[in-house]
């Protein structure tokens, strides 16, 4: 493969699709939704080339579980959806989290609620890519804001999920994974591709569930005489069923905590003109690049604007946005819904108004738009 | 050649006092103890090992893995915890 | 797993983490019955060199039946209810090498997870389905299941069930199963020797197993003891060779069938999937 071959002219499901090749994906159960579906079957006609399984099952609950299964028995498992399909989820989100079980999903929103509008755009997942499931837990969600950062943080989703046994999100949206960008498929060494801690002692001495230092537990491989039990009641280090406060508390504990005291392998953003910046704009995924518009017209009249562009929803860099809006009079969370990171955002920042600009259309933005809502605060 | 004599080991902390095993003994050999288990079960006893034809009808049925008959040498009952 | 102690006395105690027995099931409780007989037939097969239980992985779902996967010194898992076999059809597609017991009861396989069953047996999944039928919603304490029979009082319907019950049998055999069974805790040894056929096939095999729950069913149609349901399941078993699954009547007032219906031995899914990637 040439230098150039290296490069490729993709929209954003189909670079995540190549991402996850990269990151060693070898395991895909999905259910076709739109916007979803072309990554599901730009992966159906490679995977099987290179080894790997890819199966459309009779719907999203089944595809999630399949995956859990297959990361347990050794795959690098991922499916994709959008809300909908997503919502269906929403039980075994929280028993990956449980069991610890390395997966990537990929959301490519819509417009909600319910069916919403199947073919325009949405950024009303936040909250749900959170707190889909029931219970306390941690989990990860990225949002790109290009093909090449679908392609790049798709292979992070893996390397974070593989490394932390969490689930990972992949938070898109319909203008993204319909446009198509020039990609620089990078392949190792160039980037880095993580697989999971394995046992390190005899199956007699393993305990699925004891972590290291770093709060993760080593994850043994079915099939592999470690007679591993899998639990989606509270466990001990033995997988065991016991309802004691001590169990149970250290557990859920730590479920969070695996992320946060790994967070410098998940923690990443851009900011864009923050040094001096006065209004602070926050936006992620394809709503990002109108913001962004907006800041560099600005900046050409003069005007202090500057953006912050989270790219971990969860955990958002908090540390590096209250760094951003130092010197900014106001701050001003731009999304496509009614007031989701805002939360979060308005949460962080103590000192100074936090506004919301809700962008309710149903094709992306464009830069007039979003003025139009911001423009009081301006 | 079939063994002649049968040893029944009962493991007696992990019976439930169901009675399922002394029902369906056909030689009516088994019946339930006056002892408790840590559990606080009276855990089935067997009366005359030496009629137990060794069908193991009662191993087959427990469903708590408490009872189980082996050939031997002599009649016997053996309480295993 | 030997950093607990794990006292070996029983037969089958290799099987089984001992350490946590005595199980959760009520006395006389058929769910015991049947993983015994699974254990016997695993025992037998493993002992004849016909197969590896370390490739075994053992799954259930939610529910008193569900509570199995935890007592078994196999891999396997505990999963969402009604999740279990996309769960193992996942490991199994992933690592072929896996040989995937699904064992749950009727209302997790046929209720809430009915879907996966019909869809599983349809594309002949290599998974060995045993589904333990209590005909009651046991651990959440006596609601109405799908294979309640018609006009029994529980919880959820105190003036009598109104819905017809569901015959697994005749779902799996529609979608089309390798092999079909239905066998009752009242005969484990031919249970067992079912077990022991359909686990080294491929494809999707079910065996249903006509349980009884004295606790919580029993308690509700008057026969609390457990040799008293026993008896009564008894009475109502009839044991038909080579007669189509679509003649395995389920009906606890007139009679429920037992037998081997089906006997195929068709290529499973994960053999089939191979070969059409092969071609890729
Ligand atoms: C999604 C979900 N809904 C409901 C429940 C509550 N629940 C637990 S077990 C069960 C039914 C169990 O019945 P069955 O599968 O027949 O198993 P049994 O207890 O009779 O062995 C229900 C409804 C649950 N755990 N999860």
């Amino acid at each position: 493969m040439s230098r150039e071959a290296d490069i490729g002219f993709l929209n954003s499901n189909h670079a995540a699709a190549e991402g996850a090749l990269t990151a060693g994906v070898n395991f895909y159960a999905g259910y076709p939704i739109t916007p979803a579906s072309d990554l599901f079957e730009y992966l159906a006609r490679k995977m099987p080339k290179q080894g790997g399984v890819i199966i459309q099952t009779e719907d999203e609950i089944a595809a999630i579980n399949a995956i859990i299964g297959a990361s347990w028995a050794g795959a690098k498992a991922m499916t994709a959806t959008s809300g909908p399909g997503f919502s269906l989820m929403a039980e075994s989100i929280g028993f990956a989290a449980m069991v610890e079980a390395p997966i990537v999903i990929i959301d490519d929103m819509r417009t909600g609620p319910s069916t919403g509008v199947a073919t325009a755009t949405g950024q009303g997942d936040v909250m749900q890519a959170r707190w889909l499931s029931h219970g306390h837990y941690g989990i990860v969600a990225l949002a790109p804001f290009s093909a090449q950062e679908a392609y790049d943080l798709t292979i992070k989703a893996f390397n974070i999920a593989e490394r932390l046994r969490v689930p990972v999100v992949l938070l898109m949206d319909y203008v993204l994974v319909h446009t198509r960008e020039k990609v620089r498929l990078k392949k190792p060494p160039e980037v880095e591709v993580w697989s999971r801690k394995k046992p390190r002692v005899p199956p007699e001495e393993y305990l699925p569930f004891k972590p290291d230092e770093d709060l993760v537990p080593p994850m043994a491989t079915y099939g592999e005489g470690y007679r591993v039990f899998v639990e989606s009641l509270v466990h001990d280090y033995r997988g065991y069923y016991v309802t004691r406060d001590d169990v149970y508390e250290e557990l859920v504990k730590r479920l969070s905590d695996k992320i946060t005291v790994n967070k410098h392998i998940v923690l990443d953003h851009v900011e864009y003109y923050t040094d001096d910046a006065e209004i602070l704009f926050v936006a992620f995924g394809s709503t990002a690049r109108s913001v962004l518009s907006i800041v560099r017209h600005a900046r050409a009249r003069g005007l202090k604007y500057g953006l912050f562009r989270p790219i971990s929803i969860w955990p958002m860099d908090t540390d590096a946005l209250l760094k951003a809006a130092e010197n900014a009079r106001k701050i001003i969370v731009v999304e496509m819904n009614y007031g989701q990171l805002f939360l979060e955002v308005d949460r962080v920042i103590k000192d100074k108004p936090v506004y919301l600009a809700p962008i309710l259309t149903l094709d992306l933005p464009t830069p007039e738009n979003i003025l139009e809502v911001c423009r009081k605060w301006l | 050649m079939p063994a002649r004599h049968y040893k029944i080991t009962i493991v007696a902390n992990r019976c439930k006092e169901c009675e399922l095993c002394i029902n369906i003994c056909p030689k009516k050999i088994l019946a339930k103890g006056d002892e408790y288990n840590a559990k606080g079960f009276r855990f089935t006893r067997v009366t005359r090992p030496e009629d137990c034809i060794g069908c193991r009808l009662c191993e087959h049925i427990c469903p708590d893995f408490a009872i189980f008959v082996e050939p031997s040498e002599k009649p016997e009952e053996v309480i295993a915890r | 797993m030997a950093v607990a102690k794990r006292p070996i006395i029983h037969p089958v105690d290799k099987y089984l983490r001992t350490e946590r027995l005595p199980h959760v099931w009520c006395p006389g409780c058929g769910i015991g019955i049947t993983l015994h007989a699974f254990m016997r037939a695993v025992k037998e097969l493993e002992d004849e060199g016909r197969i590896d239980s370390s490739k075994i992985l053992f799954v259930s779902g939610i529910g008193c039946t569900g509570r199995a996967a935890g007592y078994v010194n196999f891999d396997g898992a505990h999963t969402p209810h009604g999740r279990a076999i996309p769960y193992a059809m996942g490991a199994k597609l992933a690592r072929p090498d896996l040989i995937p017991v699904v064992f749950s009861g009727d209302g997790d396989l046929v209720g809430i997870g009915g879907n996966h069953f019909i869809h599983a047996a349809r594309r002949n999944m290599d998974v060995l389905v045993i589904l333990v039928n209590n005909m009651i919603y046991a651990l959440t304490g006596g609601q109405v299941a799908p294979t309640t029979p018609k006009g029994t009082y529980t919880t959820t319907t105190p003036f009598g069930n109104p819905d017809r019950p569901i015959n697994a049998v005749k779902i799996a055999a529609a979608a089309g199963a390798n092999y079909i069974a239905r066998w009752a805790v009242t005969h484990p040894e031919l249970l067992k020797n079912s077990i022991k056929k359909a686990l080294p096939m491929e494809g999707f095999r079910l065996i249903e197993v006509v349980s009884i729950c004295p606790e919580i069913f029993g308690r509700h149609i008057g026969f609390r003891a457990p040799i008293e349901l026993y008896r009564r399941l008894q009475k109502v078993v009839k044991i038909r060779g080579k007669i189509s699954p679509f003649e395995a009547t389920y009906d606890w007032e007139k009679e429920i069938i037992l037998g081997e219906f089906q006997v195929r031995n068709e290529p499973g899914y994960t053999r089939v999937l191979m070969e059409a990637f092969k071609h890729g």
